[in-house]
């Protein structure tokens, strides 16, 4: 008898991608998704269950199809519906993942259980350090936001954890997850015609590709091969670091610097338009900007992106298209004037001057 | 161990002067080479050749239209975004070609530092220099960089460890992080050092940059040592060094504490020049500036726990500052006058 998968959150599209490619896996039966609202993307043959994991319900849903892998996917630092508040997400994150672990604890037939959480539980603070091991306690503990919420999820999963030692925990840390489907706060941020960065702080940012995502969250779920082990906390980042100011210039968006109460104020304005959600959280990344270690990733998980940092912005651009400077037109430009240079035999040597503010 | 307390001051000196009269001047545009990479051969001459060729036709005449093309290749590749930064945020080009270029002047003919002993820094593999600390603006932390960046035959980057505070102020913190500073913290020193960087710290801190001026030249605690254990966690030599004319930059008299504790700063500096004539008042006092490196201590004989032992971190700890000190203090004597 193959294996029985339950995800939650399957109307985000990563757990909608996640649904459709256990499903191709051989050794899963069937494959359960679990959300408060039906997704709009299809899920081939999976089961909807629309239930939510704030319910007790749940473990009835659980023990009904007799699950044995549960891969938790709905933690999330923005509301499902445009409309939603900041409290709802609260409620899913935590009381969801105390709930859905609760019921988890009365299923016998749970082998293992994968998590879906993020280096925001890090923070983002000038006092750190500027790469975060997995063992690292940030120096400033979360004060709220979604960072906080990770924190406690984090709590309740070890607790679960030290309460069935048989059950195979795996906490996956994921950095800003990007990609031409996926929507997420970073990716909507990228989107705006102008990015508002916070004056005199160029943070240091790194992505995940959301296949990469999918294929890492659908790896931890199944069994590990031989001599790797699946059990602990991971970070899972794409390789290399970008700049917010290098990020701006390849997706060819132009930055308006802004000082920190001006950006806090026009962050506000921002979530009132619903053009985006600027947290406090989101501003402290902006600001500090947040890098992961990965090697436990590659070393003990034997995982690998496919994606590096660069290359997973790159794919996002080609999804959604160039800002208004793109950066093709912009070489084309000083092409254009080392060739009018060139043409004046090179009088005008102070044209490399502009380029100092880097 | 024991020959490693025995500092040949003299012979190194006469060796560098010789070596220092004959040393080319470095051009403004170096080689593109990654930074921190060592040419392995650790032959100056042979770096300095690579420089000449990728650097083009040097500071000679004729090579303007050169010089515009590199400037705008320079910039086509900084408004399109295509460089590289490693995971602390290091822009090696932006720093060799930008920031580095904007403190040589100083280096060279403000503070006209001499540098002594450079070879003692590996061409290879990780270090951490251990430095004395001064001057109320931690300029001498910015002429070290140069010094190794300019002056070693590897050219290596010198990645310094600085307080959180360089990290909580804008601007300052960007070019920090670019110029390729990182928090002091063992987490940060240690990957570093692990990477094969020759890591910059001054083990001092506010204590010794913000010392009065009465007690210049009198190296303050080092902390707790915690520089020694990384480097032994890393196996990492530890490269004492002594910076002499930087404690006079700024004479600092007085220390207001209360404006200190409305800004949060750790001090607030009063010198004969500064508050009272404002911008002008902060233009530092050209003093004559030496930076000498010397003998490395070796930290790969120890046994895996000896990082743990207090004891050798404390007589480990002690020996540095013992070294920097008396280096410090045989430089002043030498020292014809704080302006020459």
């Amino acid at each position: 008898m193959g294996r029985v998968v339950l995800v939650t959150g399957v109307a985000r599209q990563l757990g909608g991608l996640l649904v459709g490619r256990i499903q191709r896996e051989p050794d899963v039966d069937r494959v359960i998704g679990v959300d408060v609202r039906t997704p709009v993307h299809q899920l081939g043959d999976a089961q909807f269950v629309r239930a939510d994991i704030r319910q007790p319900a749940i473990a009835g849903v659980l023990a009904e199809h007799r699950v044995d892998t549960v891969v938790h996917m709905d933690i999330h630092g923005t509301p499902l519906t445009p409309r939603g508040s900041r409290a709802s997400v609260k409620e899913t994150n935590v009381i969801g993942t105390m709930q859905l672990l609760g019921a988890c604890q009365k299923a016998p037939e749970i082998r293992r259980l994968v998590v879906k959480s993020s280096t925001s539980v890090y923070g983002s603070a000038p006092r750190d350090p500027a790469v975060f091991d997995e063992g690292i306690e940030p120096k400033a503990p979360a004060s709220g936001g979604f960072a906080k919420d990770v924190v406690e999820v984090e709590g309740y999963v070890r607790g679960f954890s030290r309460r069935r030692p048989d059950v195979a925990v795996t906490v996956l840390r994921f950095a800003h997850v990007l990609g031409p489907t996926v929507d997420s706060p970073m990716g909507d941020y990228f989107t705006l015609p102008v990015l508002p960065t916070v004056l005199g702080h160029d943070p240091r940012l790194q992505f995940v590709h959301e296949d990469d995502a999918v294929e890492v969250l659908r790896m931890v779920s199944g069994e590990p091969a031989r001599g790797r082990f699946h059990a602990g906390t991971f970070n899972i980042a794409g390789a290399g670091v970008l700049l917010l100011s290098q990020c701006a210039r390849r997706l060819g968006r132009p930055t308006l610097p802004l000082l920190s109460p001006a950006i806090r104020w026009a962050g506000s304005a921002m979530r009132t338009a619903g053009l985006t959600d600027f947290s406090p959280e989101q501003i402290g990344m902006l600001t500090h900007g947040r890098v992961v270690r990965t090697a436990r990733m590659r070393e003990v998980l034997g995982f690998e992106p496919r994606h590096s940092t660069a290359e997973t912005l790159e794919d996002f651009a080609r999804g959604y298209g160039c800002g208004l400077l793109p950066p093709e037109a912009v070489g084309r430009t000083v092409d254009r004037v080392a060739a009018g240079l060139a043409g004046l035999s090179g009088e005008r040597h102070e044209e490399k001057e502009p380029g100092s503010h880097g | 161990m024991a020959d490693a307390k025995v500092i040949p001051f003299d012979d190194d000196r006469r060796r560098r002067r010789t070596a220092g009269a004959s040393e080319p001047q470095h051009d403004a545009w170096p080689g593109q080479g990654e930074a921190g990479e060592a040419t392995g051969t650790g032959d100056p001459s042979g770096a300095e050749d690579a420089s000449e060729a990728e650097g083009g036709t040097g500071p000679a005449g004729g090579g303007w239209e050169e010089r515009v093309a590199q400037g705008l290749a320079f910039l086509r590749r900084r408004l399109t975004g295509e460089y590289e930064v490693d995971e602390f945020g290091y822009d090696a080009e932006l720093t060799d070609q930008v920031l580095l270029s904007f403190l040589r002047p100083m280096y060279e003919n403000y503070f006209r530092v001499e540098v002594r002993g450079i070879e003692h820094i590996p061409d290879t593999g990780g270090a951490l220099l251990v430095s004395n600390h001064s001057g109320t603006v931690p300029l001498d932390g910015l002429m070290l960089q140069v010094a190794v960046r300019d002056h070693h035959p590897a050219g290596r980057a010198l990645r310094l460890l600085a307080a959180d505070l360089v990290f909580t102020l804008p601007v300052v913190s960007e070019l920090a992080r670019k110029a390729g500073h990182t928090l002091a913290c063992t987490e940060d020193a240690q990957r570093l050092l692990e990477r094969g960087e020759v890591v910059g710290v001054m083990p001092e801190g506010f204590k010794g940059i913000g010392k009065p001026f009465a007690e210049r030249y009198k190296l303050q605690r080092f902390g707790r040592g915690g520089f020694v254990s990384t480097a032994l966690r890393a196996g990492a030599p530890i490269v004492p060094c002594s910076i002499v004319g930087a404690e006079e930059i700024y004479p600092m008299v007085g220390n207001s504490r209360t404006l200190a504790r409305l800004l949060g700063l750790p001090y607030f500096p009063i010198t004969p020049t500064f508050p009272w004539l404002g911008a002008l008042g902060a233009v530092p006092l050209p003093t004559k500036w030496i930076i000498q490196f010397g003998e490395p201590i070796p930290t790969d004989g120890y046994p895996a726990a000896a990082a743990e032992d207090p004891m050798l971190m404390f007589n480990l700890t002690d020996q540095v500052r013992e070294t920097i000190q008396h280096t410090l203090y045989e430089l002043l004597v030498r020292r014809r006058s704080v302006f020459f």
